[in-house]
């Protein structure tokens, strides 16, 4: 993807590159925030917060 | 004889990060003693590696065993949260996560350290590779939404989650007299994981871990990647050899296999590979993208 020949390499491959990226950063950062608004983080800890049956092999 | 010093400190500060991740992620210390899991409020932020929340050291949550769990639940819900979160490390990092910030990864690497008969490339090895998309596609994501109430990757393959077992095992009698067969079956996969890790570099990331899997995909579009110049490779094949996940970074340097360990940067002669952050595009400089 990034193999380049000096100055000579694709820049239009870069800027595909650089907009992915940021497109899904921007995504990330959306389904995070859509996760909070669901207190889907409470979810979470409460699941975490107890041992895992399964995890450690007896459930 | 200074190359290969200054290489081997290193991949001693690798190690050293790497601790220092793994502890970060595990700083509930007194749990190790205890045998009593962290409940304050970081454990609603999963980990961007494989470390098990039931581990009594834990004081995030493990992304894997999240996903299922919203994945598995009576009534399903879209794991926005978990899932925003996996984007996130892999766009920002993609596989520098399984290189610098996995306990288990980290685990693997001293395991690999220790004199033994080595050999990392064998015919089935390419192949084996997909195995880890299937665990990510089959036990991760469809054996939960089929079954609810069961993570099939924790319940059957996490070998983090029975090292954290292990744990319990040995603090928690009511934990040790529940054990039966899936322990057992458990405990033969961490044996197979930890003897091939003795042998082969990092098998587990290589062929069963679905994070490895899930950033791997990232890689090609990571802010964190692999610049390879090729007017300045003289094609020695240093970094071939160099790289122990196999990877030839001259032709696929952003390559899904990547952990961005950096063994080939550092093995090159002519300073023909970097890695670093995108930047942003700036008049300045156009051409120049790694940090």
């Amino acid at each position: 993807m990034e193999r380049s020949t000096g100055k000579s390499t694709s820049d239009g491959k870069k800027d595909m590159t650089r907009v992915m990226a940021f497109v899904f950063l921007v995504l990330a950062v959306s389904l995070i925030l859509i996760g909070i608004y669901k207190e889907q983080m409470q979810s979470v800890l409460a699941k975490a917060v107890r041992i895992c049956m399964e995890c450690v092999g007896i459930g | 004889m200074d190359k290969k010093k200054n290489r081997n400190s290193i991949n001693g500060k690798k190690l050293g990060i790497q601790a220092v991740a793994a502890l970060i992620q595990n700083a509930n210390f007194k749990g190790f003693f205890s045998g009593k899991l962290y409940t304050g409020p970081i454990k609603k932020v999963c980990v961007p590696g494989l470390n098990c929340y039931s581990c009594p050291g834990a004081v995030g949550a493990c992304p894997i065993g999240s996903l299922q769990n919203f994945l598995g639940g009576l009534k399903f819900r879209f794991p926005y949260y978990v899932l925003g979160l996996l984007l996130f490390f892999g766009t920002l990092l993609g596989r520098l996560v399984c290189g610098f910030l996995c306990p288990f990864g980290l685990l693997q690497d001293l395991l690999y350290l220790i004199p033994f008969y080595k050999k990392n490339q064998f015919k089935i090895d390419k192949y084996l590779r997909y195995l880890k998309f299937a665990v990510l596609g089959i036990f991760v994501i469809l054996l939960p939404l089929c079954i609810p109430l069961s993570p099939a990757f924790c319940k059957y393959i996490c070998p983090s989650g029975t090292t954290s077992g292990l744990w319990h095992v040995f603090l928690n009698s009511s934990v040790r007299k529940q054990l039966g067969a899936i322990f057992q079956w458990k405990l033969l996969v961490l044996g197979i994981v930890i003897v091939s890790a003795l042998i082969v570099y990092r098998p587990f990331c290589k062929y069963l871990c679905p994070l490895g899997a899930f950033y791997g995909l990232f890689n090609k579009f990571s802010f964190f990647r692999m610049h390879f110049n090729e007017s300045a490779c003289v094609h020695c094949q240093a970094c071939v050899k160099a790289c122990k996940m196999n990877v030839d970074p001259t032709k696929n340097p952003n390559s899904m296999e990547c952990i961005r360990c950096g063994d080939c940067v550092r093995a090159c002669p002519e300073g023909a590979l970097h890695q670093g952050f995108i930047r942003p595009k700036t008049d300045a400089s156009p051409v120049e993208e790694e940090a």
